[in-house]
């Protein structure tokens, strides 16, 4: 019988029976890396405590599935940089007004007189057009497949308006490319991957294919939930167990094997694939991005503007490429919890809440001192 | 900005199309349903919200699944909530 109420998902027991099933599944010797790609999970991770239900051999890893974090330096500094033209109004999501750029965050700008806003929705950004028509209004548009899909409908209704002062400064990225570069990067181990929730609402399950069956990763979508991710862990270790590779779908309560085909249509209607963008640890990266297509040049900030576009050395102290690529655990950056903390953040980890640096250091550094108190006591 | 909010579809906006009037933790919020409208959407049906547009039906103990998990986050949640509330769509 599937599971269902709050109390089901959360319940101990269920825990451990799942987690005394995956200490069976280990076998002897072998170590199991299992990334978990996206900053929720990590979320979830971190809160429940989910390492100290796993056996010693399994190991989670931390993705790159949090998008304020993979953000380049060098794309804050353009955004900036537009902010402050003549007439021009920025408006951006809360999540990034405080990512540091190379010359400070949208925060410091604003603060330097820039007219920056903080919108829920793109088509927040919209109704401020229309309501300043002699301004030029420009949404920060970032994020994965999640967000992708509103940008583009926010686009076409523009066209459909003929509401020439908007545009979008285009950072989708897409996650697919990302984990090509991680599976042919030679200094990461992954044995499996647990899959983003959200994403594969829009992309479904099928573009993770490749990784099961050409490059030998199970891959299994999941829930947000404790158990929904020891159940993946589970279902991961149960393939390699198995000697299978397969996308599989723990997250059928939300996730339609096909996505959503009209979130797909409108992305594709508005947006292409750039030949590469840059991302933070993981650099440049091959169609890992969209940008708008010619045919909605008139909306696309990057046609309307000549951006600077300078590229930006991550500061020498910070370690959130290392982060994002899961060599190195948070709490082993140089920084973290000292020069760098959720309230002076110097790297794009410890700003969002689903970075992984900002979760440890929120959640996951409580466990560990239990940890180490119980094993040192 | 990556959190999906569930919300319970109250109405279809009758004079704009693809919009619908949702109950989002109390509060009647204007949600843009265009991308769920191959499966249906009307009244009671509850819907994942991302930066103002439904992304997927859910079931309601789904939505309460999310909703516990979303009061967790603490502070992100609530920073959500009050964007979405400063929030006019149309």
């Amino acid at each position: 019988m599937p599971m269902r109420y709050v109390d089901e998902y959360r319940d101990r027991e269920k825990a451990q029976a799942l987690a005394a099933k995956i200490a069976t599944l280990c076998e002897p010797g072998r170590r199991y890396g299992l990334m978990e790609i996206c900053g929720g999970h990590t979320h979830t991770i971190y809160k429940h405590g989910i390492e100290d239900y796993l056996p010693e051999a399994v190991q989670l890893v931390h993705g790159p599935g949090c998008p304020v974090c993979v953000i380049p330096m060098g794309r804050v500094d353009d955004a900036i940089w537009i902010a402050e033209q003549e007439g021009v109004i920025l408006t951006s999501f809360g999540d990034l007004l405080r990512v540091p750029g190379g010359r400070g965050s949208f925060l410091d700008a604003k603060a330097r007189g820039s007219d920056i806003r903080m919108v829920y929705s793109p088509l927040d950004s919209l109704r401020i057009a229309r309501e300043n028509p002699d301004r030029r209004v420009v949404f920060m548009a970032i994020g994965f497949e999640t967000t992708t899909p509103s940008t583009a409908m926010t686009v076409l209704r523009a066209a459909a308006e003929g509401l020439d002062n908007f545009s979008v400064f285009c950072n989708h990225v897409t996650i697919i490319p990302a984990l090509q570069a991680i599976l042919a990067s030679p200094d990461i181990h992954i044995d499996g991957f647990i899959g983003p929730g959200h994403v594969s609402t829009v992309i479904g399950c099928e573009p993770y294919r490749f990784i099961a069956e050409e490059r030998g990763r199970p891959f299994v979508v999941a829930g947000f939930e404790p158990l929904d991710i020891l159940q993946s862990i589970q279902m991961l270790l149960l393939q390699l167990h198995e000697g299978r590779s397969e996308v599989e779908n723990q997250y059928t309560r939300v996730v339609p094997w096909e996505g959503n085909q009209r979130a797909l249509q409108a992305i594709d209607e508005v947006m292409e694939p750039r030949p590469t963008f840059e991302w933070r640890g993981l650099g440049w990266i091959p169609d890992s991005a969209m940008q708008v297509r010619e045919k909605y040049a008139r909306f696309d900030a990057e046609r309307i503007f000549t951006l600077p576009a300078n590229r930006v050395a991550d500061p020498p102290a910070c370690q959130c490429g290392e982060v994002l690529r899961g060599t190195i655990k948070p709490w082993e950056c140089r920084v973290f919890g000292t020069a760098c903390t959720p309230e002076t953040p110097i790297g794009t980890c410890m700003v969002s809440s689903e970075g992984a640096c900002a979760a440890y250091y929120n959640f996951g550094r409580f466990t560990r001192l239990r940890v180490r108190q119980a094993s040192s006591a | 900005m990556c959190l999906g909010i569930p919300g319970e579809v109250v109405s279809l906006d009758a004079e704009r199309p693809g919009m619908a009037t949702v109950n989002v933790g109390g509060a009647r919020r204007q949600v843009n349903v265009m991308l769920i409208e191959d499966e249906g959407v009307g009244p009671g049906d509850w819907v994942l919200i991302h930066v103002g547009f439904a992304l997927a039906k859910i079931d309601e103990e789904e939505a309460r699944l999310t909703l516990s998990y979303l009061e967790e986050m603490g502070q992100t949640y609530r920073d959500e909530l009050r964007a979405l509330a400063e929030s006019r769509i149309d």
